[in-house]
């Protein structure tokens, strides 16, 4: 329609077609924000985009961006997977155990057991929700207890330190390549694998029909209790290696860490403009979605404000972001019902 | 079909047969583009590499919406578009399943007059390619201008067939009114009192415009119409679930702006809901619970519940309406339909109310309820309530009403005093004719 | 005679059908189940440990989950609407804080309940006008709020913990009724837990909770003021919160900011495990409360034995998930039943005729 519109009224003028784009398109406002609120921050502080800060904030999101992604496949599937940081401690610690107990494991082998406890795990969440019929929230509400609490029973209580672990696996996620971290390519890697995935093959573009339609999604012949489980997996999985990735960054594994990171990988993907509804939002977003999150968190010492303030200024940008989706859907809704009746 | 005999499971079947229906709206992904309704469930895939071929469906896409001859981006999210060009992509992805048959319902009632050109040019592009149509509709005009036979249903009995150039519209519309005598209606002579509803260009953006009628104590008013005509909507907009875009309503001359249904039952409308399992009975709550649910501040003392007064208004008005059921105890859900219907009714008499909204009260419900649902309706009337009938059934409402209005796609079209009472004149407003006329 | 035999063996049979039929219906009954579920408990862990059965012991562990059992009730009937809030943890951390900080300037213990008690209630009544307002999911504004609460706790504590409160202010978290051995915050539980089933069970507001749940538009049809009544539930759901605040403070005497944390999902658990329904419409109270002392002697008992919280976590999680499976397999194994003696009996007919 936006190309049509364009040929039949050429005089449209500029700026309402801009507008146009940007509330189609929810990536392009999210990057005008961003913008926008890079402004008075470079204002005040020229150094926030030299490449050192740059490549500081990137290997910050990492992580965040791996793990939203994997967030944002079961959200799209209208579903919501509570089980991030339970996940990510329980393969974390496998894997910081793993590297203490031999340390002669290649960390690639290591990176494969957390993606692999990840997908067992997320299996089983899979299982519970698409065969057994609980709602997401209860089945990841009581497997994030589980999983948590078998993380204490891998470690009995204990913790793996630095010095522990070989310098290899911590010091991996710094290694370079290309003048880019190991960490933040991997974090490329996934983005572009799932990317790939959620737009041009058959189960990524499933999954958007069951979100967004599930009566219809089954008209067409898509098999629902197929992909809600695969979703899970794939949640799971990149959790599992967010998990094998934080030990080694942060080169310690504990019993408690992550906890509560999956509303820091919610936020993004609201930021993002994945629908909580399902069936809308993609990957490019949720990325920015993470992206914003970083900047703002890297950002808050420039404009006087302690690391305390994190936890404040993120809810305020989560809500502000989920009324300003909110309001402007309303809107188009209302405008097409007004459209079909006028005559 | 093509000498075989087939029986479907489910869409999907039919449609591996080559049968293909457009439904409105319903089976649409709204957050994807064009090119991904057409293909969603039978995606192209590239010959070679065995890969999603993402080039080919949008090429295919564009030679699709080309054949139509239709300006619409493959790339365009769904919900950008209007309902006619929704409803392009429909028929664009039924010809991309190479269907012998397509199956259109109403596909006009959400088009202007020039979408609906671009669809008849579809149709007849379709049908000039060796494609079959079924085309469901009640305007004449478009029957008579693109259909070669008709089939004629009517309360799901089927009436006649024949070909569209040996018929007039005259011998349809008898058709589709019938004679159905089967069924005495339990009229009661009006005592026709005061006006106590007053309507004037009553208006709900996208759903009907500029409604105006008046409403008198002990008056049945019925409302005909057809489906999607707009009269479940202006009643929804009296009773104050919707809002209104523009125009008054004045309950004893005192204007009435509802903030919700609790301000019209406060006045004393009473309003039985056309979906009965979702909008009247609260399925898994018991009888008593379902009467009771709208007078429960008069029942209370200080907002507790009184289990006996509560039996005793139950048991009073689930009488009246002789619910058959195991006790007032028993959930709703348990029910037969007419049952429900008449718990829904009960709770509503409960309330006292001076005027009763019913919206197809015997819809699906059994002949011996549906002659008592009658015979209650008039008995209300008699006692002066005013009651606002809308029904679809033509018998129901020349056998009911005192006045009947009849809408056609959100107009008035006309309003018929008793003694004017006549099929076809009403089938006529409801179809829409006078209005072209009108119009014209 | 045939006739008659058969009939008399008929009756019988519907008889015992009939009597079979109830007891399954009471023994799927959750409550019930919850409840042998808890007898059970209490048989086992007394077998175990000497310790357990002990009146003064039983009565000292209802500390570690009274406050959380207080913010269950509330919660039964947001679940109830099919709503949901998890920023009630940090509606704690914030009327923490705020205690916290007019303690430190000198306010009363009666002025720290007013504070506690406004600024839980304002909290929550900003869920309710957000969530109804705007029309936006449950779940997404209260993430939101859950950080926006906390962060504001966060941003004023930074580290800091606040410790000073006014002398007598720990009785209502630590201290005992009079003489006896009963402790204050058990008695305000179960007080508020009889009004708040009352109201649920025997009030038009409880009525209308069921029907929202159930059919939310034949609410609406009804007259039910649906958004009153879910901003009226988030506004309890946040005065609840403020005094569990006020409760947790006075019990602790300190308050940080990361104080309660994942408390929300706790408290949610509960009302789940207690037979309420995630989709609405659907539990009592009485199935609230029995989970609540499930779990709660559940930790005890397990901490007598000195297993580690750890095992806690996961049986509570698998519980949780039971709770939820297990009534859907028994429907289904129902209907399967159900079928196949309808087959079975088409079958017969067949034969015979």
């Amino acid at each position: 329609m936006r190309e049509s519109q364009v040929k039949r009224t050429p005089s449209e003028p500029l700026l309402q077609r801009i507008v146009k784009i940007l509330l189609d398109r929810r990536e392009a406002s999210l990057v005008i924000l961003l913008a926008i609120m890079l402004v008075p921050i470079v204002a005040r502080s020229p150094q926030f985009l030299s490449l050192d800060n740059i490549n500081r904030i990137l290997n910050d999101i990492s992580i965040l961006s791996i793990v939203a992604i994997g967030e944002f496949f079961v959200i799209l599937s209208n579903g919501i997977d509570l089980t991030v940081g339970s996940i990510i401690a329980f393969s974390g610690m496998a894997s910081g155990m793993l590297n203490e107990a031999y340390p002669n494991v290649p960390v690639v082998l290591i990176l494969l057991l957390g993606i692999g406890i990840g997908a067992a795990m997320g299996s089983l969440n899979g299982l519970l929700v698409a065969y057994g019929k609980i709602p997401p929230i209860i089945t990841t509400l009581g497997t994030m207890s589980i999983y948590r609490g078998m993380t204490f029973v891998l470690s009995k209580g204990t913790w793996v330190t630095a010095h522990e672990m070989t310098t290899t696996f911590i010091g991996f996620p710094r290694r370079t390549f290309l003048g880019i971290s190991a960490l933040i390519w991997m974090a490329v890697i996934v983005i572009a694998l799932t990317y790939y995935f959620s737009r041009h093959t058959r189960p990524g573009r499933e999954i958007y029909a069951i979100g967004g339609n599930a009566t219809a999604a089954k008209f067409v012949g898509v098999n629902e209790k197929r992909t809600r489980f695969m979703v899970f997996v794939i949640s799971g999985t990149l959790f599992g290696f967010a998990g094998s990735l934080w030990t080694a960054r942060y080169a310690s594994a504990v019993n408690e860490m992550a906890t509560g990171f999956e509303m820091q990988a919610v936020a993004a993907c609201v930021l993002g403009g994945v629908n909580f509804a399902g069936g809308a939002g993609a990957i490019p977003g949720v990325v920015l979605g993470a992206l914003f999150l970083g900047v703002l968190n890297n950002a808050l010492p420039v404009v006087y404000l302690s690391t305390f303030y994190q936890t404040l200024v993120q809810g305020m940008v989560v809500l502000l972001a989920l009324i300003i989706n909110t309001v402007v859907d309303q809107r188009k809704t209302r405008k097409l019902l007004a459209q079909r009746r006028a005559r | 079909m093509e000498g075989r005999e087939l029986a479907f499971k489910n869409a999907l079947d039919a449609q591996h047969a080559g049968i293909v229906a457009i439904h409105q709206e319903a089976s649409m992904f709204l957050e994807l583009s064009v090119t991904e309704n057409i293909f969603m469930g039978h995606h192209l895939r590239h010959p070679k590499t065995k890969r999603l071929d993402g080039k080919g469906m949008r090429e295919r896409t564009r030679e699709l919406l080309d054949q139509l001859e239709l300006s619409i981006d493959g790339d365009t999210l769904v919900k950008n578009l209007s309902v006619a060009q929704r409803h392009m992509v429909e028929i664009a992805k039924a010809l991309s399943l190479h269907a012998k048959i397509v199956i259109m319902d109403e596909p006009t009632s959400a088009l202007t007059t020039r979408e609906v050109e671009d669809l008849y040019r579809i149709v007849r592009q379709l049908r000039a390619e060796g494609r079959a149509i079924i085309f469901i509709s009640h305007k004449f005009e478009e029957i008579f201008q693109i259909c070669d036979y008709f089939t004629v249903l009517r309360d799901g009995q089927y009436i006649g067939e024949g070909f569209i150039k040996d018929t007039t519209t005259d011998r349809i519309i008898r058709m589709m009114i019938g004679r159905n005598i089967d069924h005495m209606f339990p009229k009661k002579d009006p005592k026709i009192g005061e006006e106590i509803l007053t309507v004037e260009n009553l208006s709900q953006l996208g759903a009907f415009q500029d409604v105006s009628f008046s409403l008198h104590k002990g008056e049945i008013l019925g409302f005909f119409g057809l489906v999607g005509a707009g009269r479940s909507e202006v009643m929804r907009t009296i009773f104050g679930i919707d809002r209104r875009s523009g125009g008054t309503v004045r309950i004893d001359g005192k204007p009435f702006v509802p903030k919700g249904p609790h301000e019209a039952m406060a006045k004393g409308i009473g309003f039985v809901p056309e979906d009965r399992q979702r909008q009247g009975v609260i399925l898994s709550m018991s009888i008593g619970n379902n009467i009771t649910i709208v007078q429960l501040d008069s029942l209370c003392k200080m907002g507790i519940t009184n289990a006996k007064r509560e039996l005793e208004v139950t048991r009073t008005y689930g009488e009246k309406m002789e619910i058959k059921a195991a006790g007032w105890h028993v959930d709703a859900d348990t029910l037969s339909g007419g049952n429900q219907q008449k718990v829904v009714l009960a709770k509503w008499i409960g309330t006292n109310p001076r005027i009763l909204i019913l919206d197809e009260p015997t819809k699906g419900i059994d002949v011996a309820t549906k002659a008592a649902v009658h015979e209650f309706v008039s008995e209300m009337a008699s006692q002066g309530i005013a009651v606002m009938l809308v029904s679809s059934e033509l018998p129901e409402i020349l056998g009911m009403s005192d006045r009947v209005v009849v809408m056609h796609e959100g107009d008035v079209t006309a309003i018929f005093e008793r003694e004017e009472l006549q099929e076809e004149a009403i089938m006529r407003a409801a179809l829409g004719e006078t209005k072209e006329a009108r119009r014209a | 005679m045939a006739e008659q035999r058969d009939l008399v063996a008929k009756t019988r049979l519907i008889e015992e059908r009939g009597w079979r039929h109830s007891l399954t219906e009471l023994l799927t009954k959750w409550e019930v189940l919850l409840g042998i579920i808890f007898v059970l408990m209490v048989v086992f862990f007394s077998n175990l440990s000497p310790y357990f059965l002990d009146y003064f012991n039983l009565m000292n562990a209802t500390f570690q989950f009274s406050e959380k059992a207080i913010m269950a009730l509330p919660m039964i009937y947001i679940i109830m609407c099919g709503d949901i809030d998890i920023s009630i943890a940090s509606i704690i951390a914030l009327s923490a804080y705020a205690i916290g900080t007019a303690s430190a300037a000198g306010v009363g213990t009666v002025g720290l309940f007013a504070i506690g008690l406004a600024v839980g209630t304002a909290a929550g009544l900003i869920n309710g006008l957000l969530i109804t307002g705007f029309n936006m999911p449950a779940i997404a504004v209260t993430l939101a709020t859950q950080s926006i609460y906390r962060g504001i706790a966060q941003a004023a504590l930074e580290e800091r913990a606040m410790t000073s409160y006014p002398k007598g202010f720990g009785f209502f978290g630590q201290d005992f009724i009079g003489q006896t051995v009963i402790p204050f915050e058990l008695v305000l539980y179960l007080v508020l837990a009889i009004v708040m089933g009352f109201i649920l069970h025997k009030s038009a507001y409880g009525r209308r909770l069921y029907a929202i749940g159930s059919a939310p538009e034949a609410a609406r049809f009804s007259g039910i003021k649906v958004k009153q009544v879910r901003i009226i539930n988030y506004t309890l759901m946040g005065l609840f919160s403020g005094l569990a605040g006020i409760l947790l403070t006075s019990r602790i005497l300190s308050a940080r900011s990361n104080i309660a944390t994942s408390w929300d999902l706790e408290v949610i658990t509960l009302v789940v495990l207690g037979g309420v329904s995630i989709n609405g419409g659907k539990g009592t109270m009485y199935g609230v409360v029995i989970a609540s002392f499930l779990v709660g002697y559940l930790k005890f008992g397990m901490g007598l034995l000195k297993l580690s919280g750890t095992i806690m976590t996961i049986v509570i999680g698998t519980l949780l998930i039971i709770a939820v499976l297990l009534p859907r397999l028994l429907d289904t194994y129902k209907n399967n039943r159900k079928l196949r003696r309808q087959q079975a009996e088409a079958a017969l007919q067949a034969t015979k005729a």
